[in-house]
Protein backbone atom coordinates (compact mmCIF):
# COMPACT_ATOMS: atom_id res chain seq x y z
CA UNK A 1 0.00 0.00 0.00
CA UNK A 2 1.17 3.47 -1.09
CA UNK A 3 1.31 5.65 1.81
CA UNK A 4 -0.82 9.18 2.48
CA UNK A 5 1.88 11.75 1.22
CA UNK A 6 0.06 14.63 2.98
CA UNK A 7 0.87 12.92 6.05
CA UNK A 8 3.90 13.48 5.98
CA UNK A 9 5.88 16.76 7.08
CA UNK A 10 9.58 17.53 5.57
CA UNK A 11 10.97 20.70 6.49
CA UNK A 12 14.24 21.92 4.84
CA UNK A 13 15.95 24.74 7.34
CA UNK A 14 18.84 24.94 5.08
CA UNK A 15 22.07 25.21 6.85
CA UNK A 16 23.55 22.51 9.51
CA UNK A 17 23.11 25.36 12.54
CA UNK A 18 19.21 25.56 11.72
CA UNK A 19 18.53 21.43 11.58
CA UNK A 20 20.88 21.02 14.75
CA UNK A 21 18.66 23.65 16.21
CA UNK A 22 15.58 22.02 15.67
CA UNK A 23 17.24 18.66 16.41
CA UNK A 24 17.91 19.80 19.80
CA UNK A 25 14.51 21.38 20.28
CA UNK A 26 12.76 18.22 19.76
CA UNK A 27 15.16 15.37 20.56
CA UNK A 28 14.61 12.24 18.40
CA UNK A 29 11.42 13.62 16.84
CA UNK A 30 12.78 14.70 13.49
CA UNK A 31 14.51 11.98 11.39
CA UNK A 32 17.35 13.18 8.63
CA UNK A 33 16.46 12.63 5.08
CA UNK A 34 19.53 13.43 2.81
CA UNK A 35 19.43 11.94 -0.94
CA UNK A 36 15.95 10.07 0.00
CA UNK A 37 17.55 6.87 -1.57
CA UNK A 38 16.57 4.82 1.97
CA UNK A 39 13.86 6.76 3.30
CA UNK A 40 11.84 7.54 -0.13
CA UNK A 41 11.56 3.53 -1.04
CA UNK A 42 10.24 2.91 2.47
CA UNK A 43 7.52 6.08 1.85
CA UNK A 44 6.95 4.26 -1.55
CA UNK A 45 6.05 0.78 0.20
CA UNK A 46 4.01 2.51 2.89
CA UNK A 47 6.33 1.48 5.47
CA UNK A 48 7.68 4.83 6.70
CA UNK A 49 6.47 5.14 10.28
CA UNK A 50 8.80 8.68 10.87
CA UNK A 51 6.31 11.46 9.97
CA UNK A 52 8.81 14.64 10.98
CA UNK A 53 11.76 14.90 8.18
CA UNK A 54 14.40 16.88 7.83
CA UNK A 55 15.89 17.48 4.60
CA UNK A 56 19.54 17.68 4.57
CA UNK A 57 19.96 17.80 0.62
CA UNK A 58 21.05 21.38 -0.60
CA UNK A 59 23.45 21.60 2.64
CA UNK A 60 26.79 22.44 1.35
CA UNK A 61 28.67 22.67 4.36
CA UNK A 62 27.62 18.49 4.96
CA UNK A 63 28.17 18.16 1.51
CA UNK A 64 32.56 19.15 1.31
CA UNK A 65 35.62 16.54 0.69
CA UNK A 66 38.94 18.51 2.57
CA UNK A 67 42.64 17.96 3.17
CA UNK A 68 44.66 18.86 5.88
CA UNK A 69 48.33 17.05 5.83
CA UNK A 70 47.09 14.13 7.84
CA UNK A 71 43.63 13.48 6.95
CA UNK A 72 41.21 13.54 4.44
CA UNK A 73 37.94 14.43 5.05
CA UNK A 74 34.69 13.90 3.35
CA UNK A 75 31.74 15.74 4.73
CA UNK A 76 28.16 13.31 5.36
CA UNK A 77 26.42 14.89 2.84
CA UNK A 78 28.86 14.06 -0.13
CA UNK A 79 27.43 11.74 -2.77
CA UNK A 80 29.13 8.43 -4.06
CA UNK A 81 29.20 10.17 -7.43
CA UNK A 82 31.62 13.11 -5.48
CA UNK A 83 33.52 10.14 -3.80
CA UNK A 84 33.93 8.56 -7.19
CA UNK A 85 35.15 11.60 -8.92
CA UNK A 86 37.11 13.23 -6.48
CA UNK A 87 41.04 12.97 -7.34
CA UNK A 88 42.69 12.66 -3.90
CA UNK A 89 39.99 9.89 -3.07
CA UNK A 90 41.07 8.18 -6.30
CA UNK A 91 44.72 8.55 -5.60
CA UNK A 92 45.21 7.59 -1.43
CA UNK A 93 41.86 5.67 -0.89
CA UNK A 94 40.87 3.74 -3.91
CA UNK A 95 39.07 1.35 -2.38
CA UNK A 96 36.59 4.22 -1.10
CA UNK A 97 36.38 4.99 -4.75
CA UNK A 98 35.67 1.39 -6.08
CA UNK A 99 32.85 1.02 -3.25
CA UNK A 100 31.63 4.38 -4.50
CA UNK A 101 31.47 2.55 -7.79
CA UNK A 102 29.11 0.07 -6.93
CA UNK A 103 26.87 1.24 -4.51
CA UNK A 104 23.37 1.59 -6.48
CA UNK A 105 23.86 2.69 -10.47
CA UNK A 106 24.02 6.00 -11.12
CA UNK A 107 20.54 7.83 -10.04
CA UNK A 108 21.21 6.20 -7.06
CA UNK A 109 24.88 7.43 -6.81
CA UNK A 110 23.79 10.87 -7.70
CA UNK A 111 21.96 11.01 -4.53
CA UNK A 112 22.69 8.53 -1.79
CA UNK A 113 25.43 10.21 0.56
CA UNK A 114 28.05 8.57 2.45
CA UNK A 115 26.20 9.39 6.14
CA UNK A 116 23.54 7.97 5.23
CA UNK A 117 24.97 4.99 4.34
CA UNK A 118 26.63 5.16 7.81
CA UNK A 119 23.53 5.68 9.66
CA UNK A 120 20.94 3.75 7.79
CA UNK A 121 23.76 1.37 9.27
CA UNK A 122 22.71 -2.42 7.04
CA UNK A 123 25.31 -5.01 7.90
CA UNK A 124 25.44 -5.09 3.99
CA UNK A 125 26.48 -1.53 3.27
CA UNK A 126 29.19 -0.71 0.83
CA UNK A 127 30.97 1.58 2.28
CA UNK A 128 31.78 0.77 6.05
CA UNK A 129 34.43 -2.23 5.39
CA UNK A 130 36.46 0.18 3.40
CA UNK A 131 36.04 2.62 6.44
CA UNK A 132 37.01 -0.10 8.88
CA UNK A 133 40.29 -0.84 7.04
CA UNK A 134 41.47 2.56 6.32
CA UNK A 135 41.23 2.85 10.30
CA UNK A 136 38.25 6.19 9.65
CA UNK A 137 37.02 8.48 12.47
CA UNK A 138 33.92 9.84 12.33
CA UNK A 139 32.64 13.01 13.92
CA UNK A 140 29.09 13.59 15.00
CA UNK A 141 27.27 17.04 15.68
CA UNK A 142 24.70 18.28 17.91
CA UNK A 143 23.55 21.56 19.24
CA UNK A 144 26.20 21.55 21.62
CA UNK A 145 28.94 20.67 19.72
CA UNK A 146 31.19 17.91 17.59
CA UNK A 147 32.35 14.58 19.02
CA UNK A 148 35.04 12.21 17.23
CA UNK A 149 36.02 9.03 17.11
CA UNK A 150 37.04 5.88 15.77
CA UNK A 151 34.65 4.61 13.22
CA UNK A 152 35.17 0.89 14.46
CA UNK A 153 33.20 2.02 17.62
CA UNK A 154 30.09 3.34 16.08
CA UNK A 155 28.10 0.58 15.07
CA UNK A 156 27.07 -1.01 18.37
CA UNK A 157 24.60 -3.78 16.99
CA UNK A 158 21.69 -4.69 14.46
CA UNK A 159 21.16 -1.12 13.31
CA UNK A 160 22.18 0.41 16.22
CA UNK A 161 24.85 2.72 16.62
CA UNK A 162 26.50 5.28 19.36
CA UNK A 163 24.67 8.35 18.25
CA UNK A 164 22.23 10.22 20.12
CA UNK A 165 18.86 11.50 19.12
CA UNK A 166 19.80 15.20 18.58
CA UNK A 167 23.05 14.02 16.82
CA UNK A 168 23.94 13.57 13.17
CA UNK A 169 26.83 12.11 11.42
CA UNK A 170 28.52 15.25 10.12
CA UNK A 171 31.82 14.49 8.57
CA UNK A 172 34.19 11.29 8.16
CA UNK A 173 37.85 11.60 8.42
CA UNK A 174 40.54 9.21 6.65
CA UNK A 175 43.75 9.01 7.45
CA UNK A 176 46.32 10.03 4.83
CA UNK A 177 50.24 8.84 4.04
CA UNK A 178 49.44 5.39 5.49
CA UNK A 179 48.90 3.55 2.32
CA UNK A 180 49.53 -0.21 2.28
CA UNK A 181 51.02 -2.10 -0.88
CA UNK A 182 47.52 -4.36 -0.87
CA UNK A 183 44.75 -3.01 -1.20
CA UNK A 184 41.81 -5.08 -2.05
CA UNK A 185 37.55 -5.22 -2.08
CA UNK A 186 35.47 -7.50 -3.67
CA UNK A 187 31.59 -7.30 -3.53
CA UNK A 188 29.93 -10.77 -4.21
CA UNK A 189 26.12 -9.94 -5.46
CA UNK A 190 23.65 -10.71 -7.86
CA UNK A 191 24.48 -8.04 -10.58
CA UNK A 192 27.06 -5.19 -11.03
CA UNK A 193 24.55 -2.44 -10.55
CA UNK A 194 21.88 -1.74 -8.03
CA UNK A 195 22.72 -5.62 -6.02
CA UNK A 196 22.94 -5.40 -2.43
CA UNK A 197 26.17 -7.49 -1.64
CA UNK A 198 25.09 -10.69 -0.68
CA UNK A 199 28.50 -10.23 1.21
CA UNK A 200 32.10 -8.35 0.45
CA UNK A 201 35.39 -8.49 1.83
CA UNK A 202 37.87 -5.44 2.31
CA UNK A 203 41.58 -6.19 2.85
CA UNK A 204 44.57 -3.90 3.17
CA UNK A 205 48.10 -5.19 4.45
CA UNK A 206 51.73 -5.06 3.69
CA UNK A 207 54.79 -8.16 4.17
CA UNK A 208 58.18 -7.90 5.43
CA UNK A 209 60.72 -10.28 5.09
CA UNK A 210 57.97 -13.26 4.05
CA UNK A 211 55.61 -12.32 6.79
CA UNK A 212 52.77 -10.31 7.74
CA UNK A 213 53.74 -7.14 8.84
CA UNK A 214 49.89 -5.74 9.09
CA UNK A 215 46.85 -6.45 7.81
CA UNK A 216 43.06 -5.33 8.56
CA UNK A 217 39.92 -6.97 6.92
CA UNK A 218 36.53 -6.03 7.74
CA UNK A 219 33.64 -7.56 5.92
CA UNK A 220 29.49 -7.08 4.76
CA UNK A 221 26.94 -8.89 5.91
CA UNK A 222 29.07 -11.30 7.69
CA UNK A 223 27.84 -10.21 11.09
CA UNK A 224 25.06 -8.12 12.10
CA UNK A 225 26.89 -4.68 11.48
CA UNK A 226 30.02 -3.68 9.41
CA UNK A 227 32.54 -5.37 11.23
CA UNK A 228 36.59 -5.97 11.69
CA UNK A 229 37.41 -9.85 11.18
CA UNK A 230 40.32 -9.17 14.25
CA UNK A 231 40.53 -12.84 15.12
CA UNK A 232 41.05 -13.74 11.46
CA UNK A 233 43.97 -10.97 11.21
CA UNK A 234 45.39 -11.90 14.52
CA UNK A 235 45.64 -15.72 13.29
CA UNK A 236 47.70 -14.17 10.19
CA UNK A 237 49.90 -11.60 12.08
CA UNK A 238 53.39 -12.13 12.12
CA UNK A 239 53.17 -15.56 9.97
CA UNK A 240 54.20 -16.58 6.75
CA UNK A 241 51.33 -17.14 4.06
CA UNK A 242 51.55 -21.18 3.41
CA UNK A 243 48.92 -23.27 2.69
CA UNK A 244 48.66 -24.40 5.78
CA UNK A 245 48.35 -21.09 7.21
CA UNK A 246 46.18 -19.53 4.59
CA UNK A 247 44.12 -22.93 5.71
CA UNK A 248 44.65 -22.23 9.25
CA UNK A 249 43.14 -18.45 8.91
CA UNK A 250 39.77 -19.80 6.70
CA UNK A 251 39.44 -21.42 9.73
CA UNK A 252 39.11 -19.10 12.05
CA UNK A 253 37.27 -16.60 9.52
CA UNK A 254 34.53 -19.30 9.54
CA UNK A 255 34.41 -19.16 13.48
CA UNK A 256 34.58 -15.50 13.52
CA UNK A 257 31.62 -14.40 11.13
CA UNK A 258 28.02 -14.98 11.63
CA UNK A 259 26.58 -14.74 8.73
CA UNK A 260 22.19 -15.08 8.37
CA UNK A 261 19.89 -16.62 6.13
CA UNK A 262 17.97 -13.79 4.25
CA UNK A 263 16.51 -12.90 1.03
CA UNK A 264 19.50 -12.36 -0.39
CA UNK A 265 21.53 -15.47 0.28
CA UNK A 266 22.49 -18.26 3.12
CA UNK A 267 24.52 -18.54 6.04
CA UNK A 268 26.34 -21.08 4.29
CA UNK A 269 26.92 -19.29 1.23
CA UNK A 270 28.15 -16.12 2.73
CA UNK A 271 30.47 -17.94 5.03
CA UNK A 272 32.48 -20.02 2.58
CA UNK A 273 32.48 -17.23 0.02
CA UNK A 274 34.12 -14.93 2.43
CA UNK A 275 36.70 -17.85 3.23
CA UNK A 276 37.24 -17.83 -0.99
CA UNK A 277 37.48 -13.77 -0.41
CA UNK A 278 40.03 -14.42 2.06
CA UNK A 279 42.28 -16.44 0.38
CA UNK A 280 42.23 -14.06 -2.20
CA UNK A 281 43.02 -11.72 -0.42
CA UNK A 282 46.00 -13.47 1.08
CA UNK A 283 47.36 -14.97 -2.49
CA UNK A 284 47.48 -11.05 -3.38
CA UNK A 285 49.51 -10.29 -0.08
CA UNK A 286 51.43 -13.87 -0.44
CA UNK A 287 52.62 -12.11 -4.12
CA UNK A 288 53.15 -8.62 -2.95
CA UNK A 289 56.89 -9.26 -1.83
CA UNK A 290 58.69 -9.93 -5.04
CA UNK B 1 -8.16 9.13 2.43
CA UNK B 2 -7.77 10.60 5.27
CA UNK B 3 -7.67 14.76 5.16
CA UNK B 4 -4.25 16.68 4.84
CA UNK B 5 -2.72 17.03 8.41
CA UNK B 6 0.05 18.99 6.72
CA UNK B 7 -0.18 22.50 4.70
CA UNK B 8 0.80 22.05 0.92
CA UNK B 9 4.19 24.12 -0.12
CA UNK B 10 4.64 25.86 -3.32
CA UNK B 11 7.32 24.12 -5.21
CA UNK B 12 8.46 26.76 -8.06
CA UNK B 13 10.68 24.97 -10.79
CA UNK B 14 11.69 25.32 -14.27
CA UNK B 15 9.89 22.31 -16.06
CA UNK B 16 11.24 21.51 -19.43
CA UNK B 17 12.39 25.06 -19.70
CA UNK B 18 9.42 26.96 -18.44
CA UNK B 19 8.99 28.20 -14.82
CA UNK B 20 6.27 26.29 -13.16
CA UNK B 21 4.56 26.48 -9.80
CA UNK B 22 2.54 23.74 -7.87
CA UNK B 23 0.72 23.76 -4.34
CA UNK B 24 1.47 19.83 -2.90
CA UNK B 25 2.80 17.77 0.20
CA UNK B 26 6.93 18.38 0.60
CA UNK B 27 7.07 14.79 0.75
CA UNK B 28 5.00 14.10 -2.47
CA UNK B 29 7.18 12.33 -5.09
CA UNK B 30 8.73 14.42 -7.82
CA UNK B 31 7.28 11.51 -10.40
CA UNK B 32 3.74 12.19 -8.92
CA UNK B 33 4.45 16.13 -9.43
CA UNK B 34 5.40 16.01 -13.19
CA UNK B 35 2.37 12.82 -13.70
CA UNK B 36 -0.55 14.30 -11.87
CA UNK B 37 0.16 18.16 -11.48
CA UNK B 38 1.79 19.12 -14.73
CA UNK B 39 0.40 15.76 -16.93
CA UNK B 40 4.17 15.13 -17.88
CA UNK B 41 2.95 11.37 -18.34
CA UNK B 42 6.27 10.59 -20.25
CA UNK B 43 7.51 9.91 -16.75
CA UNK B 44 6.73 6.53 -15.82
CA UNK B 45 6.56 4.75 -12.53
CA UNK B 46 8.10 1.35 -12.79
CA UNK B 47 9.53 -0.24 -9.50
CA UNK B 48 9.30 3.04 -7.42
CA UNK B 49 12.49 1.86 -5.19
CA UNK B 50 15.12 3.39 -7.54
CA UNK B 51 15.58 0.19 -8.92
CA UNK B 52 14.28 0.54 -12.74
CA UNK B 53 14.84 3.60 -13.87
CA UNK B 54 12.04 4.06 -15.86
CA UNK B 55 10.85 7.52 -13.72
CA UNK B 56 14.48 8.91 -14.48
CA UNK B 57 14.90 12.67 -15.13
CA UNK B 58 17.49 15.01 -14.74
CA UNK B 59 17.19 17.71 -12.00
CA UNK B 60 19.73 20.20 -12.29
CA UNK B 61 21.62 18.06 -14.90
CA UNK B 62 21.90 15.28 -12.75
CA UNK B 63 20.30 11.99 -13.67
CA UNK B 64 17.89 10.60 -10.46
CA UNK B 65 15.08 8.31 -10.12
CA UNK B 66 12.24 10.77 -9.62
CA UNK B 67 10.34 8.32 -7.51
CA UNK B 68 13.25 9.06 -4.79
CA UNK B 69 12.83 13.10 -5.01
CA UNK B 70 10.69 14.54 -2.26
CA UNK B 71 8.78 17.33 -3.98
CA UNK B 72 10.32 19.99 -1.70
CA UNK B 73 13.94 18.71 -3.09
CA UNK B 74 13.23 20.09 -6.10
CA UNK B 75 11.89 23.58 -5.24
CA UNK B 76 14.03 26.18 -7.36
CA UNK B 77 15.76 23.30 -9.40
CA UNK B 78 15.39 22.77 -13.10
CA UNK B 79 14.24 20.01 -14.56
CA UNK B 80 14.04 17.63 -17.67
CA UNK B 81 12.03 15.12 -18.94
CA UNK B 82 11.37 13.16 -21.70
CA UNK B 83 9.20 15.54 -23.54
CA UNK B 84 11.83 18.22 -23.12
CA UNK B 85 14.45 16.44 -24.99
CA UNK B 86 12.77 17.71 -28.47
CA UNK B 87 13.06 21.83 -29.59
CA UNK B 88 10.19 22.97 -31.48
CA UNK B 89 9.01 19.70 -32.77
CA UNK B 90 12.38 18.42 -33.94
CA UNK B 91 13.50 15.14 -32.43
CA UNK B 92 16.81 15.35 -29.87
CA UNK B 93 19.85 13.29 -31.94
CA UNK B 94 19.34 10.26 -29.37
CA UNK B 95 15.36 10.13 -29.67
CA UNK B 96 15.86 9.66 -33.63
CA UNK B 97 18.73 7.20 -32.75
CA UNK B 98 16.36 5.40 -30.39
CA UNK B 99 13.92 5.45 -33.42
CA UNK B 100 15.45 4.60 -36.28
CA UNK B 101 17.70 1.63 -34.56
CA UNK B 102 14.69 -0.25 -32.72
CA UNK B 103 15.92 1.05 -29.71
CA UNK B 104 12.43 1.07 -28.15
CA UNK B 105 9.80 -1.51 -28.34
CA UNK B 106 6.97 -1.75 -25.44
CA UNK B 107 8.31 1.62 -24.46
CA UNK B 108 8.36 2.46 -21.39
CA UNK B 109 11.56 2.00 -20.26
CA UNK B 110 12.20 4.68 -23.30
CA UNK B 111 12.42 8.01 -21.95
CA UNK B 112 14.49 6.77 -18.76
CA UNK B 113 16.99 4.81 -21.13
CA UNK B 114 16.89 8.40 -23.29
CA UNK B 115 17.71 10.75 -19.99
CA UNK B 116 20.30 8.15 -18.72
CA UNK B 117 21.67 7.97 -22.37
CA UNK B 118 21.60 12.04 -22.57
CA UNK B 119 22.92 12.18 -18.75
CA UNK B 120 25.81 9.73 -19.90
CA UNK B 121 27.03 11.82 -23.00
CA UNK B 122 26.78 15.00 -21.26
CA UNK B 123 29.50 13.80 -18.86
CA UNK B 124 31.25 11.60 -21.35
CA UNK B 125 30.53 12.51 -25.11
CA UNK B 126 33.03 9.61 -26.01
CA UNK B 127 31.98 6.79 -23.82
CA UNK B 128 33.36 3.46 -24.69
CA UNK B 129 31.10 0.02 -24.60
CA UNK B 130 31.77 -0.35 -20.73
CA UNK B 131 31.19 2.73 -19.93
CA UNK B 132 27.38 3.30 -21.90
CA UNK B 133 26.72 -0.34 -20.12
CA UNK B 134 27.39 1.25 -16.77
CA UNK B 135 25.75 4.67 -17.88
CA UNK B 136 23.11 3.04 -18.41
CA UNK B 137 22.81 -0.14 -15.54
CA UNK B 138 20.27 1.16 -13.56
CA UNK B 139 17.45 1.64 -16.17
CA UNK B 140 15.88 -2.39 -17.18
CA UNK B 141 14.48 -2.72 -20.30
CA UNK B 142 12.59 -6.39 -20.86
CA UNK B 143 11.84 -6.14 -24.64
CA UNK B 144 15.05 -5.24 -26.24
CA UNK B 145 17.55 -7.17 -25.03
CA UNK B 146 19.72 -3.88 -24.60
CA UNK B 147 21.86 -4.34 -28.01
CA UNK B 148 19.56 -1.59 -30.04
CA UNK B 149 19.75 0.43 -26.97
CA UNK B 150 23.62 0.83 -26.66
CA UNK B 151 23.60 0.65 -31.12
CA UNK B 152 21.35 3.56 -30.54
CA UNK B 153 23.54 5.45 -28.00
CA UNK B 154 26.78 5.09 -30.25
CA UNK B 155 24.94 6.17 -33.40
CA UNK B 156 23.58 9.14 -31.24
CA UNK B 157 27.59 10.41 -31.22
CA UNK B 158 27.90 9.45 -34.73
CA UNK B 159 30.84 7.03 -33.36
CA UNK B 160 32.02 4.20 -35.14
CA UNK B 161 31.72 1.22 -33.27
CA UNK B 162 35.20 -0.19 -32.64
CA UNK B 163 36.05 -3.55 -34.18
CA UNK B 164 36.26 -5.10 -31.13
CA UNK B 165 32.98 -4.24 -29.44
CA UNK B 166 31.26 -4.84 -32.64
CA UNK B 167 32.64 -8.51 -32.09
CA UNK B 168 31.43 -8.71 -28.42
CA UNK B 169 27.49 -7.44 -29.30
CA UNK B 170 27.68 -9.89 -32.25
CA UNK B 171 28.64 -12.79 -29.82
CA UNK B 172 26.13 -11.41 -27.30
CA UNK B 173 23.33 -11.64 -29.73
CA UNK B 174 24.02 -15.21 -31.58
Amino acid sequence: MRSNVSEYELVAPGSLSAVLALMAAEPGAWTLMAGGTELMVALGAGRLAQRKLVSLWGIDELRRITTSNDWLTIGAGATFTDIRENEIIAKEFPLMARAASWTGAIANQNRGTLGGNIVNASPAADSPPVLLVYEAEIELASAQGTRRMKYSDFHLEYKRTVMQPQELVMAVHLPRGRRLPVEYLRKVGTRNALAISKIALAGVGAMQSGKVQTVRIAAASLRETPARLLATEAALLDHALTSERILAARKVLLQEVKPIDDIRSTANYRAYVAANLLEEFLMQMAASEG
Amino acid sequence: MSAAKIPLDEIRFKVNGEERCVSVPPMKRLLDVLREDLELTGVKEGCGEGECGSCSVLLDGVLVNSCLVPALQADGCEVLTVEGLATNGALAHIQQTFLELGGTQCGICTPGMMLAAESLLRKNPHPDLAAIREGLAGNLCRCTGYMRIIDAVRHAMQMPILAEEQAELDAVRK
